[in-house]
């Protein structure tokens, strides 16, 4: 399991596009994207539960990654994170 | 007559009947069936037509060149892909339920999770599911929403407008809109700007019985009457009929050259912010980019934007509006532009700080990205590359070693360059405008940035409302450095033009087409309007400057009093003069 932690710096936190985008992006993968903050978590195949955990700017999210080709999404998934949130 | 207030988002004025957009209200049947199977197919057969249905409408504004309620449009189609929501809903189906049941549960349960966060962005998303569960009824009830907007051009009345269901109206029969709900930044406001339609929002009255009941929106005076008396008809008519004609004048531009009477051309260029504003050059028959604000591309990125990210935007706009000449400036950031990946130190005085140029001749790997990001493009159409805030030659001597760096760079990675591209810079300095001679000899081309160049001229903060009193858009020092530059610029065979916001002032063309200005670039929308002035000048008519003030046009709003003639200095023929002087007899006399 691939873990990493990432503090949202865009203004209105994981708004819908961006997180539409990475729902995309976490679905090319076979590994399981789980996103945490707090005592929330989500899955990357739910948009609306990510957008439901509210993340807004400031909060720091951490990200597990689970699965065959984890090195692969885990490094796909934080480089869309800092160039878009 | 009756009268309504609301909040315009559209001057102009529309004439013509109510429609009343009634949104159907579903009577869901909440018998249970038996046939869970063919419920579950229906659900399934309503979601993937309603997916497609947004889709159509992302590619349809994907294709107007509205990004950003294409963007809103994507994130529908990704929100019903969405498995929580779906599962939701074939377990309702599941309990023996209709599909349209399970529909208006399962959505209205995941708009209620959006309308309790705190955030309102979040909040505001409940809107976009609700759309989502209506058009899903619509598809279930095999109800046609195409109709609701009536057959004949209406003045459409609505309690709010989803994102939907505006981009599906008829645009041909759309008179003017209003709405009792709305936001100055929601879909429907979006849509009235970028169609130039008479708007009101925020019109608490809004009642069903205004269907079908004669109107007139006035959208200057944010109100709407109905049943006008006589009276406002003919005076609202002579308007709305006044507005068309100017409207035509400006299309009849279209297509026509930016000549004086007497033969003189100069180029109308457009002001812009990036690839979102394409449409706009074209539409409004702008005949190249005099300045292309390279800041969103750094704005709008959490992290220091790559050199492929910075190419695609400006091959983006080169392509597009090929073969017309887009200059780009370079990064102008600093000021009161800041960015916190630039890690910028805090300034005491920013506007004479660390900015521009200066950041970019201080971080050369910064400024070779973008450099390199430019040439790459210059294969795409005709660029122009313009430095900012440059006071000295030993500055564009710099900036054009490192282009030069780069582009034997690119040709040793056999990347291809344009042929022609040329180099200028802004010339919004005093230090500028005085050495504009020696600057010339190095540049292709001097752009004035007059805004910055006023600010810096006379001292006063264009913020400040306590400086109004003594701010003059028109200060005589400013139009003698103006004209100053131009003559510097001609001496050296560089042309010069203007990109500040002097350039779209119509009590100013006659002055700058008399001074020689090459080339002026302005907002699109001032374009058509600076070309029809444009088309009246005659500078054979001009008397000799020297010899007697020349009256222009006066500005569109009257410009801030002018100050009294300069004291000490005062030439003895203003002095003398009885008639009010123009501005070329400030400048000259």
């Amino acid at each position: 399991m691939k873990t990493f932690a990432y503090v949202i710096t865009d203004p209105v936190g994981i708004h819908a596009r961006p997180a539409g985008i990475l729902v995309k992006e976490a679905k090319q993968f076979k590994s399981t994207v789980t996103f945490i903050k707090g005592d929330k978590s989500a899955k990357a195949t739910s948009l609306m539960k990510l957008m439901g955990m509210g993340i807004v700017q400031g909060d720091e999210v951490t990200v597990t990654v689970e699965g065959e080709d984890e090195e692969a999404c885990a490094a796909a998934i934080e480089k869309f994170m800092k160039e878009n949130m | 007559m009756q009268t309504f207030k609301g909040i315009k988002i559209v001057n102009g004025i529309a004439i013509g009947k109510i429609k009343f957009y009634k949104v159907p209200v579903y009577e869901v049947n909440e018998n249970l069936i038996n046939d869970v199977a063919a419920e579950l197919d229906r659900f399934e057969a309503a979601r993937v037509k309603v997916q497609q249905q947004q889709h159509a409408l992302f590619e349809k504004e994907v294709k107007e060149g509205r990004k950003d309620t294409a963007g809103i449009f994507e994130a529908h189609e990704l929100m019903l892909d969405d498995e929580d929501l779906i599962d939701s809903c074939k377990e309702i189906i599941g309990e023996s339920h209709t599909a349209e049941y399970a529909v208006r549960e399962g959505f209205e349960n995941a708009a209620q999770m959006f309308r309790d966060m705190d955030d309102p962005y979040f909040q505001a998303r409940s809107a976009d599911v609700i759309d989502l569960k209506n058009s899903m009824l619509d598809v279930l009830f095999g109800n046609d929403t195409d109709s609701l907007q009536g057959t004949e051009p209406s003045i459409l009345v609505a309690e709010d407008l989803a994102p939907s269901e505006t981009v599906k109206l008829d645009k041909n029969l759309l008179l003017g809109l209003v709405t009792r709900l709305g936001s100055s930044n929601s879909h429907t406001a979006i849509l009235a700007r970028s169609m130039n339609l008479p708007t009101l929002i925020q019109c608490p009255d809004v009642e069903e019985s205004w269907d079908g009941r004669f109107a007139i929106l006035d959208g200057y005076n944010s109100c709407l009457h109905i049943e006008p008396d006589q009276e406002t008809i003919e005076k609202l008519t002579a308007k709305h009929e006044d507005d068309l004609k100017k409207e035509a004048a400006l299309q009849e531009l279209k297509g026509k050259p930016s000549v004086t009477l007497d033969g003189r051309k100069v180029r109308l260029y457009a002001n812009i912010g990036g690839p979102k504003d394409i449409k706009a050059v074209i539409d409004n028959d702008a005949e190249g980019v005099g300045l292309f604000r390279s800041e969103f591309v750094y704005l709008n990125s959490k992290t220091d934007p790559t050199e492929d990210a910075q190419f695609a935007a400006y091959k983006e706009v080169l392509e597009k509006l090929a073969p017309r000449q887009i200059i780009i400036r370079t990064c102008d950031i600093g000021a009161d532009k800041t960015i916190d990946y630039m890690h910028l130190d805090k300034e005491d005085n920013p506007a004479l700080g660390f900015r521009a140029i200066r950041i970019c001749l201080s971080r050369v790997d910064f400024f070779k990205r973008q450099l390199r990001a430019l040439l790459r493009a210059s294969a795409y159409g005709n660029l122009g590359i313009m430095f900012p805030m440059i006071i000295s030659k030993w500055e564009v001597l710099e900036c054009k070693k490192i282009l030069n760096e780069c582009k034997a760079e690119l040709e040793s990675e056999g990347v291809k360059i344009g042929e022609k591209i040329e180099i200028g810079i802004m010339i919004e300095t005093p230090a500028a405008a005085l050495c504009a001679d020696e600057l010339a000899e190095e540049v292709d081309f001097f752009s004035l940035g007059t805004n910055d160049l006023t600010q810096y001229t006379c001292a006063i903060d264009r913020q400040s409302a306590n400086l109004e009193r003594f701010s003059d858009t028109h200060h005589p020092a400013v139009l003698r450095l103006i004209r100053e530059t131009i003559e510097a610029g001609h001496r050296h065979n560089t042309w010069v033009g203007i990109c500040g916001e002097l350039g779209a002032d119509p009590s100013l063309t006659e002055t700058f087409l008399s001074m020689g200005v090459d080339e002026l670039s302005v907002n699109p929308k001032s374009i058509l309007p600076l070309r029809g002035n444009v088309r009246k000048v005659d500078l054979s008519k001009l008397a000799k400057p020297t010899a007697s003030p020349v009256k222009t046009a006066e500005p569109e709003k009257p410009a801030t009093p002018a100050p009294a003639p300069a004291p000490a200095p005062a030439p003895e023929s203003a002095a003398k003069s009885e008639k009010p002087k123009g501005f070329l007899g400030r400048l000259f006399g």
